[in-house]
Formats: structure tokens, sequence, C-alpha cells
């Protein structure tokens, strides 16, 4: 009998009733054919593969991680609530060690949401992953943590959440920002000044196959998370960097997937994004569930599957092995890259502009960081949309220290009432999200 | 009149139910390695001295395919499959004659590499050398397009007496448990044909030539004719017989949760408004998971001749059985004697009985009484442990839509009914430990076959359209028809309704009264690009399990004239 080396955990959510419009990539049918594969090769009666139903989050763990405006329940549904909470019961089970680790095959995703939410952007909402993370912290007192993003766009929501975290590594591996939205993820994003290095990002060229993305696991990931040391290793899945994704350009195959999934031995695995769904995903996430339960996917492939014909450029090959050069360089030279940040007199500080492609929306934000060697450093964060008007959101750390906590708590008492719809403070250290009264009509 | 007889791993069950209820009922010892007689034996005692032409109906419910497979008895057969890119289908070998060929589908049953039929070729050869008249063929994905299954079929089927496909044995996708299924109905026919046609005569030739039905393990029958289709269809029938023992009783809203407490096993089971829940998939037997469609039971090792001990934990009851209870003669202390000890049944030599509990009593520095009081509490606990974890993992069904996930709402039976030999016992002490009504089911002792004369023909039905290749295919009723762009939800609707129509009156339904429900549509708009090229349906219809029309519950008697 086919017996599954690693017990894994499954939630399988492909909410067949829930799309962004009829005609959008995020719809109903995403997850059809994957569910007719996984249930043809008869992954779940597999011994040691267990499917749960997901839990759902709840409001509380949202504003864990985000500040939701006005609140969680404009800006979510609740397939939000549903995937969230797949990606939390997975988490669980692991931590619980109901099972060795898991994968939350889940719809919508949530990579490309930031610590603000005014709306949806790249078809998120809310970051799942984060969600889960902050939750498994709180209730399992879990410290160090990565996260490996694999899904062809840059994920920007989740290096926003963790920009200024140097407990959590987050790496992402995507197609060149140049190329492709988000149109960031540059290696020299490298984190906020209380935590430079731990955000990377290993930006890849259009046309990179299965040999780069392999190279680029080997060669940068796993060097680094020897070094980092995390408790939990989770893998933003996406599937998106498949050849015949319609929406990006790369030429990266299932079994590849499955290989990466291996090397990379990820605890929790979440799908993001992939919308090839039939040439891709069910082939993807067979393979991803066989190497997360360590059986053999040597037989799998897809149909139309010619290595030759994707096979990466010498010149990509090149391009890569130097990329790789300067993401270990930065790794190793962190702590000088952050004196380096630190003498910037502004350092403490960064504007942006954040555009809503899936809602619309402008955002516009002034971020504040006091620079910390004691803790991730309290950050205050002035957000204007033109939808949803202007906040303020106070976000004391995890592991605040006393002088942060008391910057946040004055930055939040004393903001002007009358310049914000909304002065909201996330404290971490009680784990209370607090709503100060506002002067201006909603 | 109808009879009903349930072949139990103990006892063989049988009841014979008319106009003015039941009519007689009668309990024979089971002989495993001689069911033929057993079954004939059963049915002799029944009709001592009644009139056989008055019997309209037979319906039978034995364990002989389910010994075949737990007592690892299955004949040779043959089996080839075609997997194509997923898991090796090595991983799901069933037997030495299995043969893998190449050939795939994808998803969407659109072939993705031909078949190869010169490997069949040389499978047949092969098969032939060794004698082998039986055979099944699954490929993957052949439920959504039969097409290599049905080649491997023609090239087969001049060698041998039978091949079974399949796509038609269940419309569901799981390729593992297909082959399985497949495997189970190859190796089973031969001697389930063997064997009903041997009742069927022997019965005939008693006088009793009426139509003979089997009981199937969703709590439904099929006629004689048609579970030679479906051989497998009939493995693990017992439970449900109790199941739908219990039904006619059950309260017609809310959870029950049902408790068949024989001598060896307890087996469980839940209905919803007086329908019985069915399993997700299919029975699970021996090593095999198959698509063949049951209700959810759940089955345990703890029955009035179970093995009591004491550990270092205390005292545990079950799961062996080691012969009949000491005061019938058995050689360890089961619950049986327990109660005898207690005064709560006669049993046979009582000084026996006290004899095994005097030896737990010594150990425990109890006296008798608290002993088998002990042993009493501890079965109890065994059996609603049991019942709690099969309440949990129902409840954790996951389920695919964001609807049902809301609007979900957990089981918590709050009726509980108990059947089988030491039911009222048993009940009497459950009342402390469950949290709602108990009762005992009416002829407790012969419920299972009273269900198994009552069901009704069940059927099910899985259609599957893709509006974009215009195709229609209801794989487990060889159905496949070109449809056009329009075909909507509705028609999908109307289609499986009367396929399934047609399906329940070759089983042996009765035309007149068919009770059809669909149970899942979903449509999806298909979009390639920016444009819908066409929506893929899925509708899943059934004749959900329950009683045959006519009969009156509450009188306990049939008002049909025909029956």
């Amino acid at each position: 009998m086919l017996r599954a080396k690693n017990k894994t955990g499954l939630v399988f959510f492909p909410a067949f009733d829930w799309a962004i419009s009829p005609t959008h990539p995020e719809r109903e049918e995403r997850l059809l054919y994957t569910q007719d594969q996984v249930f043809e090769e008869g992954l779940l009666d597999i011994e040691g593969i267990v499917e749960y139903k997901p839990d759902l989050v709840t409001v509380k763990d949202v504003q864990r991680v985000h500040f939701c405006v006005p609140d969680p329940w404009a800006v979510m549904t609740e397939s939000h609530f549903i995937s969230a909470g797949g990606a939390k019961t997975i988490g669980m089970a692991v931590m619980d060690k109901k099972v060795d680790r898991g994968f939350a095959l889940v719809r919508p995703p949530g990579h490309h949401a930031n610590r603000v939410v005014h709306g949806a952007r790249g078809f998120c909402n809310v970051n799942i992953e984060a969600i889960m993370v902050e939750y498994l912290r709180r209730a399992y007192g879990v410290d160090r943590v990565a996260i490996v993003d694999t899904d062809c766009h840059h994920g920007d929501g989740t290096q926003d959440i963790y920009w200024h975290d140097p407990d959590t590594l987050f790496i992402s591996i995507h197609q060149d920002g140049r190329t492709l939205y988000p149109g960031s993820g540059f290696l020299n994003e490298m984190g906020g000044p209380n935590a430079v290095g731990t955000t990377i990002n290993i930006p890849l060229p259009p046309h990179t196959s299965d040999e780069g993305f392999l190279y680029a696991i080997k060669e940068m990931v796993l060097p680094i998370l020897a070094d980092f040391k995390p408790e939990l290793i989770i893998n933003s899945a996406g599937q998106d960097n498949h050849y015949s994704d319609p929406i990006t350009n790369m030429n990266f195959s299932a079994r590849g997937y499955a290989q990466l999934t291996d090397l990379l031995q990820a605890d929790i695995a979440v799908l993001e994004g992939g919308y090839s769904i039939e040439g891709a995903l069910p082939y993807v996430n067979t393979g991803i569930i066989l190497a997360m339960a360590g059986l053999d996917y040597n037989h799998l492939s897809e149909p139309d599957y010619d290595p030759e014909r994707y096979r990466q450029s010498p010149a990509t090959t090149r391009y890569i092995e130097q990329t790789g050069v300067k993401v270990l360089k930065n790794w190793r030279q962190r702590k000088a890259l952050t004196e380096a940040v630190r003498v910037q007199p502004d350092c403490g500080q960064r504007s942006r502009r954040i555009f809503y492609d899936t809602d619309s929306i402008y955002e516009t934000q002034l971020e504040n960081i006091r620079i910390c060697d004691d803790c991730a450093g309290a950050l205050r964060i002035e957000s204007t949309s033109d939808k949803r008007g202007s906040i303020l959101a106070v976000h004391l750390p995890r592991k605040a220290c006393p002088a942060c906590k008391a910057q946040a708590y004055q930055w939040y008492e004393t903001a002007p009432a009358e310049r914000f719809n909304h002065i909201f403070l996330q404290d971490r250290l009680d784990d209370a999200y607090h709503i100060r009264k506002s002067r201006v009509p909603r | 009149m109808i009879i009903g007889l349930d072949v139990g791993g103990t006892h063989t069950d049988a009841v014979l139910i008319s106009q003015n209820g039941l009519e007689k009922e009668v309990k024979v010892p089971t002989d495993e390695s001689r069911l033929f007689e057993t079954v004939l034996a059963g049915i002799e005692a029944l009709t001592d001295g009644v009139d056989l032409k008055d019997i309209r109906r037979v319906v039978l419910s034995t364990t002989l395919a389910a010994n075949l497979i737990v007592q690892n008895k299955l004949p040779p057969v043959g089996m080839v499959v075609a997997g194509g890119p997923g898991i090796d289908p090595e991983l799901f070998r069933t037997n030495p004659h299995y043969f893998i060929v190449k050939g795939a589908l994808d998803h969407r049953g659109r072939e993705i590499a031909p078949l190869d039929e010169g490997a069949v070729e040389a499978a047949v050869k092969a098969l032939k050398k060794t004698g082998i008249r039986y055979a099944g063929v699954a490929t993957k994905f052949s439920v959504h397009n039969p097409v290599h299954e049905r080649r491997i079929a023609e090239i087969m089927a001049p060698h041998f007496e039978r091949v079974f496909l399949g796509h038609q044995l269940s419309g569901s996708l799981n390729f593992p448990r297909r082959v399985a299924t497949v495997y189970l109905n190859a190796a089973v026919y031969p001697i389930h044909k063997q064997f009903f046609e041997a009742v069927k005569q022997s019965l005939a030739s008693k006088g009793l030539d009426v139509p003979l039905r089997i009981l199937k393990p969703d709590g439904g029958n099929m006629s004689f004719d048609s579970s030679f289709d479906d051989p497998a269809r009939t493995i693990l029938s017992g439970p449900s017989a109790s199941v739908m023992g219990a039904l006619a009783y059950a309260p017609k809203s809310g959870a029950t949760l049902v408790l068949d407490i024989g001598g060896t096993t307890t087996d469980m089971a839940v209905l919803i408004d007086g329908v019985p829940l069915l399993a997700p998939l299919g029975i699970e037997i021996g090593p095999y998971k198959t698509l063949i469609r049951a209700l959810q039971t759940q089955s345990i090792g703890v029955g009035g001749d179970s093995v009591v001990r004491l550990t270092d934990n205390g005292l545990t009851i079950g799961p062996d059985r080691m012969g009949r209870a000491m005061t019938y003669g058995g050689p360890v202390p089961t619950p049986t004697d327990a109660f005898c000890v207690l005064g709560l049944v006669n049993g046979g030599d009582h000084a026996r009985a006290e004899e095994g509990m005097q030896i737990l009593a010594h150990k425990m520095g109890r006296t008798l009484e608290e002993t088998a009081l002990s042993i009493f509490d501890q079965a109890c606990r065994q059996i609603m442990a049991a019942a709690r974890e099969m309440i949990d993992n129902i409840n954790s069904k996951p389920v695919y839509t964001v609807h049902e996930l809301w609007e979900g709402s957990e089981i918590k039976p709050r009726h509980l009914m108990v059947l089988g030999g030491p039911a009222p016992q048993f009940a009497d002490r459950l009342k402390e430990m469950f949290d709602g009504n108990v009762s005992v089911v009416p002829h407790w002792q012969v419920a299972n076959a009273t269900g198994c004369a009552l069901a009704r023909t069940t059927s099910e039905v899985l259609l599957f359209a893709d509006t974009a290749r215009q195709v229609a295919v209801a794989a487990g009723e060889q159905f496949h028809k070109e449809i056009t762009h329009t075909f909507t939800l509705d028609d999908a609707r109307d289609l499986a309704l009367q396929l399934l129509r047609d399906k329940a009156v070759k089983r042996g339904a009765n035309p007149e009264h068919i009770e059809m429900e669909v149970i899942e549509a979903y449509q999806f708009n298909m979009i390639r690009g920016f444009h819908t090229i066409g929506k893929n349906i899925r509708v899943r219809a059934q004749i959900k399990p329950g009683l045959i029309r006519g009969y009156d519950p509450i009188a306990g008697k049939l008002r049909r004239e025909d029956l």
C-alpha cells in the first residue's frame, strides 16, 4: 500500500462559488481541474496524507497583521476568512505535530496584500501566510520564521509586512520586476533599517527553466536558510512560473516544482498564484503534494512537456549565477549594510504610492520607523487612499522594547484627530488592536 | 409476503413480513464455511408451515463476498490498466496478473497518449496461458472518456468469459479505487454467480420461484439479474441491513445514532432527518479502498462475546472474540457473562459465568457484581468513544464551496437507537451516558433482517458535460452523447434524472414510485483568454436509501396487495 514518508496535512479549498469577476483569472474554475487530478490520482486516500476542513480566521487574527480600512469586513469576503483559515489550519496541524508538513491548497491568494489594506491588489485582499505566521507566533511561541515565496510575481505584500522584522526571513524568487507586475523585488530591496538583510529578492530573467530555479534554491536559498536557522519554513507556493502560464514568461515544469519542494523541505506550503488552470495546476499541485509527502513523482509530467523546448539559454544561466553571487554577498555583509543604511539622515522614513490594480485604488503612505537595536522598532504609517480616506496606523512589534512602546503610544495618543478618519494601534505586546475615536466624519 | 434474510458473523436472521406485519422470525447459527446451507436452513426454518405461494419476494444479505476478501480466497483474475502521468500505476497493483499498458487521457478526457493495443494483446496472450477466465480493465479518467477502457475490453472480450470495466462501476474520480473496484468485481464474480444461481435454483425447486434481490452496502437492493453486472456491490451489506431495520422507527428530523450490538462487533451509523448518511467514496475492506457506494458505518470489536481483559490500564473489551461466552461454554469472560452475573440475561450455565468473573474480581479486589458492572460500563464507554470519533470524522469532512462552509452545521445526534442481541441491556446503561433520547428498535434481535426485507432499490448517476468538447458522459450508464453549446445545467439535471430512472428500473425499482433527487449540481464557465469557451457541468443524482413504498412503519405492516 502507498504510504507517505512524511505525514502530510492538506487543506483543499477550491471555493467553487467565488470569483473576483466572471472572466477574472481568479474565478470558480481555477482549481476545478486540480481537484479532478487530485481526486483521480487518489492522493487523499494515501496513508499519511490527511485532509482537513479549513477553520475560519477571526477578525483578531486579521488585525494581528493588517490595518484594514476602515475595518476587516469592508475589505474581506467570506472566502478570504476561509482561505486564510485554511493556512491557519495547516499551521496548527504542523505545530500540534498531527502532521510533519502541510499544504494549504486554497484560494483566493494573499501575497500582494500589504500591512495596510484599502482593497484588493494583485488578486489579494489579506495576506494569508502572514495571518497564519502571526497566529502561530502568538499561539505557539514560534519566533524565527522563513518565508520563501516561489510565486512568479514578487511577493511585495509579504515583503511589506516583514520589511522591519529581523526575525522573519523573507525570500522572494520571481520574474524580474522590470518585466512583470508588481514591478518590484530588486536586489537592493533588503529590508528596513532594523532588519537589513532579512528581506531577500532573487529576480530571475524571463524564460528561466527548471535549471535556473533549482540553482537559485540550491545555491542561494538553502545556504541562507541554513545560516538563518528558522524554526519554521513557509513556502508561498505560487505556480505561475510554469511554462504554460498565460500571464507570465517563465519555463518551469511540474516536476521542477516537485524537485523544488523536495529541496526546500518547507514545513508549510500555501498556494499563491498560478493561472494555467488546465496545463499546469493539476500537475504542479500533484507534484507538490507527492514531494511534500516524500513520494515518488518521477512518473509525473505534463502531457505536452518537452524539456528541450524549455531549456534556458547559457546567457540566462550566467545571469542567474551572477545574481547568486550578489545575493550571497549581501547576506554575508548585512551587518555592514545596516550601518551604511543607518548613516543616511532619513533612513527611518519612506513615502510610497501604492496602486491597487484589482480594485483601482490609489494609496499614498508615509512611514516612520523608530531605529532600534533592541527590537523591530515602533512603526507609524500615515495612509490615504482616494476611496477610503486617511488613517494613522501605529504598529508596536511583538518583542517591542519599552522605549518603542512609549513611542508607539505617544504616536497613537497624540495624533491630531482632525487629520485622520481612523487612528489604529496594533499592540503586539498585548496582542491588542486599539481604535481611537476620530473627529473626522466617516 | 416478503422474506428478508441477513447472514451475520454469528447468526443468520430471517423474517417474514406481510400485510399483518411481522409474521415470523427465526435465527439460525451461521456456518461461514457453508454459507449456502446456512441460507437454505434459514429459509427452511422460516417457511416451515407457511404457504409458499403467498411469498412474493426474497431479499438476501450475505457475507459471501466479504469473506472471500477477508480470508484472502479470491480466485486469480487478469487486470489491464493504463495510467498516464501521475503516480506510478504499479503502486496500485491488486494481484499478480496485473498488466500496465501505455495510453493516457487528461483531466478533461482528451487523449494525450494513444493506447498501446499491442501491449493489450500481449497481456491477453499471457493471461490465456494461465487459464484465467475473468478480467478487469481500468484507465485513468475513464469516467470522463471511456474510449480506452472500451477498446481494451473489445480486444479482450473474445478470450474471457467476463470483462469488467472501471467506468461502468462508478462515475466517481479516483483511479486507484477504480482499479480495486474492478478487480474485486472480476474476482468475486464467478463465486457470486455460482452461489446465487444455486440459491435461486434450490428455492425454485422447493416451490419458491419468486424474484430474488440482493442487499447492497448503500442500504438499497438490486435484482438478481443486475447483481451480475456489479457483484462486488454485495460486499458489507450487513451493516446496512441493520440501519435499514432501524430506519422504520427512526425520528424523521434531527440526527440519530444507530448502534447494532452483536456478538463480535458493534456497527454504528448515522441518520439525518430519517435518512442514512452515505460514505463519501466507497467501502474499504481489507487492503482495498473502493468506489462501491455504502452507508457511512463504523465497526468496532466490542460485542457480547468480546474478550474481557484486565490490563495495567484497567479493563478492556475486545477487539477480539474467542468463541462464545463462558456461560455458553466459551473459554474466557465476556460482557455476556457479566450480564449473566448481573441477572440481566438468563444465560446458559450461570456457575461458569461466575467462575470467569471471579478470577477478574479477585485480581481487581472487587466483588463479583462490581466487576460485572465495570465490564458493562467499560463496554459502553468504548462504544460511545468510537461513536464520538465517527461523528467527529463526519463533522470534519471537507467541503469545497464558500456557501457550504459558511452554512454547514455540525451533526450532533439527539437520538440513539440500539438493536442487536443485547440491545435492551445496553440501552439501559447507555441512557446514562448519552445526552438525548435512547430507544431499543422493536424486534431488535431481527431488525437487520427486517431492514433487508424492506429496503428499496437505490441507484446513483453522475453526469459530466463539457460544452466546449460538446459531450455529455455518464460513464456508469454507458451513456455518451454529443451535445451543443447551448446545453444548460437544467438540461443536465433532466438528463441525469432520466438516466437514473432507467438505471433504477433496470435494477428492479417500481417504475410507479421512484423518488429521485439531485444531490450535486455544479456549472463552471470555462474561460480561455477573455472568452467563455463553454461550460463544465457536473450533476450527481440518486435514489436515496429508504423503505419500500407501502410499508406502514407505525403499524409495522405492508399496505400493498402486490407484495
